[in-house]
């Protein structure tokens, strides 16, 4: 007999929890929009914030309830997904301006000089926080890979004591860009072609000594370039895209080769290409 | 009366610690306490739900199963009414307080059958306490798990940012860890009971 009564006693108790689950969840249930989850679906789920919002759920949210917010605003998805998250909205696709990562120090081990032994946390955060790590000058990279643990698809590598950005990788998210303690990186878009790869700030015979790949603000690249694109300015030199020409002056005069021409085809473009060829 | 609340208050927060003393919970303390935000986060849904399952698990014990004689049936009621329960809260504060359920919401689910919870409901009905002391303990209990989280968080990262030897990379060094903060709970054994004598 108490058998009877411990099973017709926890029976009941589940099934009133359930009666009163189901009830309160088709009473209480809050309407979920369905274009939010398709576009979610879409969109590459890395959680990059290039798009500007708080991760590809902000970035759903905000689309699936707002009709002016522009659908090319995920770069890692490429246009791939500006098409997706456009057919689900009903509305026509628009080009998405690929980005690619550019690290602004090619001075490696062999190129610049070491000032001290760094034996504390290998990361670029706390070696910049105790004289800015082994290498003499404070500017560079300093080459523990903060970037590279940052990149969600394992594009950049360090090789020789510097990062190095694997094109063929890189979806041009920037969370590498944010966490660089130096602010080497940036990110270009694939019609740019001329990159500086020095960022020390220093006067030239002091960057020289430190570097052989430093810039040594000689001002020969503002003095020839035809469009006048580039100035040396804070000890650098900066490049104006909207008017270079690409002719590549600046990368031939320079006496220290710290300008060069380089592609910056990220993974989307190469992928693109190899699709139509 | 009063005296014996804080008792009990202070001995389940600290002598009688859910997780670095009964060891149990030790699911979310080392899953969740990675980040010090998610470990407080974690650590208010268990106060929230241990004070939720003891009220609701009280009568049921006192009312039902006494009444019956069906002691035997405490674990998989208990278990059964804390699993609704958490999900009938998640329903309504996914309706009333959206913001609320974002941040905690991860984490009710993830405690509905949790140990601590249920072992915090059991015990209560085992030291023979009352509404009141109940409910104290577990608040007690929900503050010691809040507590070795953040606890535990804190010394998480700085493990993190040392040299580890590859091999104890990872888990392995988590859990020694873990020994070590809970060897520093046992300091306080004994004390409690002297506090205000």
């Amino acid at each position: 007999m108490p058998i009877v009564i411990a099973i017709i006693l926890v029976t009941l108790t589940g099934l009133l929890c359930a009666i009163m689950l189901v009830v309160v969840s088709h009473f209480m249930s809050v309407p979920v929009n369905h274009k939010e989850e398709e576009i979610r679906k879409c969109l590459p789920g890395v959680n990059c914030g290039a798009c500007g919002y708080t991760g590809c759920d902000g970035y759903a949210k905000a689309l699936a309830n707002d009709p002016n917010i522009k659908t090319n605003l995920c770069v890692p998805g490429a246009d791939k997904v500006a098409k997706e998250v456009a057919s689900v909205l009903g509305v026509e696709a628009q080009d998405v301006i690929e980005q690619v990562a550019f690290i602004h120090c090619f001075g490696d081990c062999d190129k610049r000089t070491q000032k001290d032994e760094y034996e504390g946390i290998k990361t670029c955060a706390a070696a910049k926080n105790i004289y800015g790590g082994e290498a003499s000058c404070s500017y560079g990279c300093i080459g523990y890979g903060d970037c590279a643990h940052a990149c969600p698809v394992g594009a950049i590598c360090i090789e020789n004591g510097i990062a190095h950005v694997d094109q063929r990788k890189c979806i041009g998210c920037g969370m590498c860009s944010e966490v660089c303690p130096n602010h080497l990186i940036t990110m270009f878009a694939d019609v740019e072609v001329m990159a500086v790869t020095c960022n020390n700030q220093e006067k030239g015979a002091v960057a020289r000594k430190k570097c052989s790949n430093a810039c040594i603000k000689c001002k020969k690249c503002e003095n020839n370039c035809p469009t006048k694109a580039i100035k040396v300015k804070d000890n650098l030199p900066q490049i104006d895209y909207d008017l270079c020409i690409d002719c590549g002056t600046c990368a031939t005069v320079c006496p220290v080769g710290c300008i060069i021409k380089a592609s910056f085809k990220g993974k989307h473009n190469l992928d693109e290409n190899e699709s139509t060829n | 009366m009063f005296k014996t609340l804080i008792v009990i208050l202070m001995t389940s927060v600290l002598v009688n610690n859910y997780v670095l003393s009964k060891f149990l919970g030790i699911c979310p303390f080392l899953g969740v306490s990675k980040k010090l935000n998610q470990a407080v986060g974690m650590g208010l849904a268990v106060i929230f739900v241990m004070l939720l399952a003891t009220l609701v698990t009280y009568p049921i014990q006192h009312f039902l199963l006494d009444k019956f004689n069906l002691g035997y049936l405490q674990t998989i009621v208990f278990i059964l009414v804390i699993a609704a329960l958490v999900q009938l809260v998640e329903i309504i504060l996914k309706r009333y307080l959206p913001g609320l359920h974002r941040s905690l919401g991860v984490y009710l689910p993830l405690i509905t059958t949790n140990c601590a919870v249920l072992g915090v409901t059991i015990n209560n009905v085992n030291d023979g306490y009352n509404f009141i002391e109940s409910m104290v303990s577990s608040l007690g209990c929900g503050l010691g798990f809040l507590l070795a989280m953040v606890l535990f968080a804190g010394v998480r990262s700085r493990i993190e940012n040392s040299h580890i030897p590859n091999s104890f990379k990872g888990l392995p060094s988590t859990l020694i860890a873990a020994a070590i903060v809970s060897c520093a709970f046992f300091g306080f054994a004994g004390i409690v009971e002297h506090l205000f004598s």
